[in-house]
């Protein structure tokens, strides 16, 4: 008999396909969570409607994605096995939207920020040479397009609204715009997926998604922060290393799905 | 001695029992009319597939609606038919059809308008309200483009004072 080896398994190889479906997958899920945790608290009614059928929409999304990548994957987990019992460090999700939600104005910069990636990346998506990623690109997109309507128009009331509104959502967009370049960082997963045409060039879409920040952040009298040398960007969470918020978020996620495993209701 | 039918369901046979089929959150509309019935297959052994797809992709009401949809075959002795969900080509609106709208607008609802092209952001200050399907008024307001369901906004009527819902284009 041999000793068991205290050495980890070998790698399995890079997966593509599967690493970004759940880097997409994982960007709605923990999004729409954070959404979720407005409901019943947000400042009018109908904006308590609005954050939960974006927080709905984005759910559907990572489910569509999820599935998917358990499929891609072939180890028998599927969106549920995905979302409840994987470990913060197994998350692909960026860091931008794992941020707590601060004050309305912090949500609805981050829910901007992101909407415009959104639009930008599932349009260039849903021309995928991979059928099942352009098909879920392409019914995406139609709802991101009302998703960004929503908090686009917002930006506008908030930032061009009151001394104080206008002051709290330029915070937001000081605070949040480091979480940005992270967004368009092509790591040796994105780089193979965009020389397949599975996947668009992510650091080419940056420009189209900074113009249409930019448009919508002028006309609400707000400034974009300079890409300065003097505020670190942060990245990593394409690469499992998040911030210590989405331990949190993941607790209150999966703690029902952990207490009571196979639950049905 | 077998119970299986004599001879296999035909097509139109199948799309008639699935227009019978309401979808849950706008009772008016089969599921037919809403063109969430994209395919109906009846394969050489008689087996039935009937393909899907969904509005919304977070639309809770989709579970209900196969369910739906399998119910209503075993009700009429088609017992081991089977869904499938497609996602491309995407669900539209547009694939309602007038009959579907008039519908509709007699519910309360103010059918959807054509399917929105154009640019990637545009923002809501573009839009216009639809006319008030209680009082034809062109003097309305979008309040909200997210209502108690996803694919409805929520609107307000300025002459005739009745708040009503707006089957979002899509």
């Amino acid at each position: 008999m041999t000793a068991p080896s205290v050495l980890p398994p070998p790698p399995p190889p890079p997966h593509d396909e599967l690493e970004l479906l759940l880097r997409l997958g994982d960007d709605r899920l923990v999004l729409g969570h954070r959404l979720s945790e407005w409901c019943g608290h947000a400042p009018i009614l109908e904006e308590d409607i609005a954050l939960a059928n974006v927080a709905l929409d984005l759910l559907g999304q990572a489910t569509m994605l999820l599935r998917r990548a358990g499929e891609v994957e072939g180890q028998g987990r599927d969106e549920d096995a995905l979302a409840y019992w994987r470990e913060a460090v197994e998350f692909r999700n960026c860091l931008l939207v794992e941020q707590p939600n601060g004050d309305f104005a912090f949500t609805i910069a981050r829910q901007f920020l992101f909407d415009v990636y959104a639009v930008v990346t599932l349009d260039a998506l849903s021309r995928s040479r991979n059928a099942d990623v352009a098909a879920i690109a392409a019914k995406a997109l139609k709802e991101a397009k009302y998703h960004v309507r929503h908090s686009g128009e917002w930006m506008l009331m908030l930032g061009d609204g009151t001394e104080e509104s206008h002051r709290r959502v330029q915070r937001a967009l000081d605070e949040l715009w480091r979480f940005t370049p992270e967004l368009f960082v092509a790591d040796d997963v994105a780089a193979r997926l965009a020389a397949q045409g599975i996947a668009p060039d992510l650091p080419a879409l940056r420009a189209q998604w900074h113009s249409l920040v930019q448009d919508v952040v002028q006309r609400a009298t707000l400034t974009l922060p300079h890409d300065s040398s003097h505020t670190p960007h942060l990245n990593g969470g394409r690469a499992g290393m998040h911030s210590e918020h989405l331990g949190h978020l993941l607790a209150e996620m999966q703690i029902v799905a952990r207490s009571h495993p196979g639950a049905k209701w | 001695m077998s119970d299986a039918p004599a001879s296999p369901p035909s097509r139109a046979a199948i799309l008639e029992i699935l227009d019978s089929v309401k979808d849950p959150e706008v009772p008016v509309l089969s599921v037919t009319e809403l063109g969430i019935v994209r395919d109906v297959d009846v394969d050489a052994s008689g087996a039935v597939t009937v393909t899907v797809t969904p509005t919304y992709s977070g639309c809770p009401a989709i579970q209900v609606i196969e369910d739906d949809i399998l119910a209503a075959l075993a009700d009429a002795g088609i017992p081991h038919a089977r869904v499938v969900t497609s996602y491309a080509p995407a669900w539209t609106t547009d694939w309602i059809g007038p009959d579907a709208r008039a519908k509709l607008k007699a519910y309360g609802i103010a059918p959807p308008r054509p399917a929105e092209q154009g640019g990637l952001v545009q923002l809501l200050r573009a839009r216009t309200a639809p006319p008030c399907p209680y009082c034809d008024s062109r003097d309305t307001e979008i309040r909200s483009e997210f209502g108690p369901t996803a694919c409805k906004a929520v609107c307000w009527c300025r002459s005739c004072g009745q708040p009503f819902e707006e089957f979002k284009s899509f």
